[in-house]
């Protein structure tokens, strides 16, 4: 949760216990710092800061995104779980605050296929809603630690990428959303292929709330949780690399599971 | 086998490895506090920013636009490197030079309570390059320690490729406890290291220059004979 948020749920008064116990967290790490400014380890956040140093980070991070590539077995599915252990009340987690999610109407929304396909015609909730479906009970992983159980059903991915004629040897596909922050985010095309990577329209049976992303969201099991993004309107399939909202922030790109 | 003037106490690929460990270690530490600060497994257990590693809030906000994850997790998963090659060095060197054998095994409860008893007596002799049954166990659990922050940091980072594996420590969420438990044990490891360290400072000059001076390792000559 980012200060801002804090600070305009707090306003809103649309804060509960545990952001008053990780603002006090936040409050009691910022009081540390004015001593933290006087020792030797504030030289850290010189080291951190510095364009070199985060440039060489990041380097190590491409590095990583080939190394995580290579441990990713297409074939293998992320671990599933019985229907019981489905939160029935998931976490909202955004940049932006719950005030702020769109509200996309499902009749006039369109999801717009871009890029290296053969059929750019833009499709419709219904269309998505007549492809063939499944679901998968697995666990949700955030980049911060947390993480949930729950049931998110939809399109596989693959099957929408074969109806468009999306190329098969293309490198990435990104994902675009109509947000407060025009969030993007891009995964690799084997993860895109991956049976369990869907177009999601359903949580636990249902079709999905506007807080998470209504009316379609892209769920990845083997993928941290800022690689699903959500309120998707267009795809692209492309080679060219389309990095991301938060990667281009310094966040991992591959991120995966 | 030793020449007059010194004797090699600790071979250079021991030296690289113990310092490459050291300074990977501090950066896992480090960067590893600040990652749990994003979503604590204890809610009561904080950590003061200056001993994390990811940078002011007012810097990594405007190069990161958070509060020092991003940071934290880049220097994460590039130390992780340091100590992997540490390790499958070191493991490598340990089995195939046999320094593992003459260095660990065995450890008997006899000599180990005949240590402690000495020690509580004030006169635990410490020949540099030889080491007493509390330095073996000592060592020991703090390999099994690292162990434990390998497999569990495997799992952290790839819960679905290591699910197996995840499968002994209670999936991904009993890992974050193997992870922060493991952490508490090396930093438990670090204390008396260090400590130990200053109550016989001459032990750290052959971890650098890899050997001892001539009045040391007459020392050691005798000890061993």
């Amino acid at each position: 949760m980012t200060r801002e948020t804090i600070e305009r749920r707090l306003r809103d008064g649309g804060l509960g216990r545990n952001d008053v116990v990780n603002l006090e967290r936040r409050l009691f790490l910022r009081h540390g710092l004015s001593f933290g400014a006087l020792t030797m380890l504030s030289g850290c956040d010189v080291v951190t800061n510095t364009g070199p140093v985060d440039a060489f980070l990041r380097a190590i991070s491409r590095f990583n995104d080939g190394v995580q590539a290579s441990l990713f077995n297409p074939h293998r599915l992320a671990p599933t779980f019985p229907e019981s252990m489905v939160a029935p009340e998931f976490r909202f987690n955004a940049q932006y605050g719950i005030d702020k999610i769109p509200v996309l109407n499902p009749t006039t929304w369109r999801l717009q296929p871009s890029g290296l396909v053969s059929d750019k015609r833009a499709w419709t909730l219904d269309q998505l809603q007549a492809l063939p479906q499944r679901a998968d009970v697995t666990r949700h992983v955030c980049v911060e630690g947390w993480s949930m159980i729950g049931k998110w059903g939809g399109v596989p991915l693959r099957t929408f990428l074969e109806r468009v004629g999306a190329d098969p040897g293309a490198r990435y596909v990104s994902f675009h959303c109509d947000d407060p922050i025009s969030y993007t985010t891009s995964i690799d095309m084997p993860s895109a292929m991956h049976p369990q990577t869907i177009l999601c329209l359903t949580y636990a049976g249902k079709p999905i709330e506007p807080k998470f992303g209504a009316p379609m969201r892209v769920k990845i099991p083997t993928k941290l949780g800022f690689k699903q993004p959500k309120f998707v309107t267009e795809i692209r399939v492309t080679n060219d690399y389309p990095a991301g909202y938060w990667e281009n922030y310094g966040y991992n790109w591959f991120a995966g599971l | 086998m030793q020449n007059d003037r010194d004797t090699v106490l600790h071979p250079a690929i021991v030296r690289i490895t113990h310092w490459t460990w050291a300074l990977g270690v501090l950066i896992l530490i480090g960067s590893g506090l600040r990652i749990y600060e994003s979503d604590p497994v204890f809610e009561s257990v904080a950590f003061p920013v200056w001993i994390t590693l990811g940078g002011s809030y007012e810097d990594t906000n405007k190069l990161h636009n958070d509060f020092g994850l991003a940071a934290a997790l880049l220097w994460h998963f590039a130390a992780m490197w340091l100590l992997f090659a540490g390790l499958v060095t070191f493991v490598i060197y340990g089995f195939v030079s046999g320094h593992f054998r003459r260095k660990y095994v065995p450890i008997t409860v006899q000599e180990v309570t005949s240590n402690v008893a000495d020690f509580l007596k004030g006169h635990l002799a410490h020949d540099i390059g030889v080491r007493n049954a509390v330095q073996k166990l000592l060592y020991a659990f703090a390999l099994c320690a690292m162990l434990a922050m390998v497999l569990s940091g495997l799992v952290l980072w790839k819960p679905v490729q290591f699910h197996t594996l995840s499968l002994i420590m209670g999936q991904y969420e009993g890992a974050r406890y193997v992870h922060f438990f493991g952490m508490v044990g090396i930093v438990l490891f670090l204390i008396v290291h260090i400590a130990l360290t200053l109550l016989v400072p001459k032990v750290l000059l052959p971890m650098i220059t890899g050997r001892a001076p001539t009045t040391v390792a007459h020392e050691k000559t005798g000890a061993t004979s």
